[in-house]
């Protein structure tokens, strides 16, 4: 690796990822303000109220955009934490661990706004339903993930043990898509659906897809300063580690 | 466009959509001011590793 430098795979040392993740930053966070700025715009002012649900709708736009982060980050992690295992690079399962708490953030806003989207609507807070349930299973899988690697002293075992949890909830991702065509569940289904004409309005769909953009922006900027956090905690003891501190 | 009442009433959903939003809005940023803090706080300990080395 030494005979060239520039290589990418020269970034898979947590010492050359931590400024590359310093860098990439801004990047991630202005297009997050931007785009926040603009779904926002979208959601609450130039969509009109939905005829069957009145104003009530507009917690959709927050709703399924965080729901589709908490399955999107879920995978994210997985598959970081797959390779950390296999590959042993440890830079992966530092990217999965940093990955976690953002997606159980996520998970969380998709069911507490799922709920307040619920009571009007449903006239319920909360049902047993597939869709919930799965969904609520998601938010233990994060939890637990991050519990098992936190209660380990050993970071590489920690990393196992986690990243094998993650890689076996995987599993609960397709369940949580489909539970609304497997099972007869109160939640609707799909809202836009792949290979079919979108069953909403434009604007609404821009909305959503704006927001969904935004989340994801914020959860790369998340994502690296969490993993700087990470790498400079585990590094600790290095000679970079020492100095990263003095330039700040 | 609405009016500004009219705005934040939400078809009489305020209650429902505000909570949402507002939850949502304070989660994130708690998220963010989480991570600068814990950033702190580590090149704090460095420094304080660092200091005990070289006495």
């Amino acid at each position: 690796m030494a005979a060239s430098p520039t290589h990418w795979t020269r970034y898979a040392a947590p010492a050359n990822f931590y400024p590359l993740a310093g860098r990439l930053i801004p990047w991630f966070a202005v297009p997050a303000v931007l785009l926040t700025v603009w779904g926002l715009y979208l959601a609450l002012v130039v969509a009109p109220a939905d005829f069957r649900q009145g104003e009530a709708y507009r917690i959709m736009f927050i709703h399924v955009p965080a729901a589709w982060m908490s399955m999107w980050l879920y995978v994210t992690m997985a598959v970081y934490a797959g390779v950390g295992l296999v590959v042993r690079t440890r830079l992966s399962s530092m990217m999965a661990a940093a990955i976690a708490p953002t997606g159980a953030l996520f998970t969380f806003i998709a069911l507490w706004t799922g709920s307040f989207w619920g009571k009007p609507m449903w006239g319920t807070w909360w049902v047993w339903d597939a869709r919930l349930t799965s969904e609520l299973v998601l938010l233990f899988l994060y939890l637990g993930v991050m519990a098992l690697t936190a209660a380990i002293d050993d970071p590489r075992r920690a990393d196992r043990a986690g990243g094998l949890l993650a890689l076996v909830g995987v599993v609960n991702v397709p369940i949580i898509y489909f539970s609304v065509q497997w099972w007869n569940t109160l939640h609707q289904g799909a809202s836009i659906k792949m290979g079919a004409a979108p069953t909403m309005s434009n604007v609404m769909l821009w909305a959503i897809l704006v927001m969904t953009l935004a989340f994801w922006m914020y959860s790369f900027v998340t994502a690296f300063l969490r993993v700087r956090c990470i790498i400079l905690d585990r590094e600790r003891h290095a000679e970079w580690a020492q100095r990263v501190v003095d330039n700040r | 466009m609405r009016g500004w009442t009219e705005f934040w009433q939400m078809g009489g959903y305020a209650r429902f959509v505000w909570s949402a939003y507002g939850v949502t809005a304070v989660l994130l940023a708690a998220e963010l001011v989480q991570l600068v803090l814990r950033r702190r706080n580590l090149a704090r300990r460095l420094k304080q590793m660092r200091n005990l080395r070289t006495d």
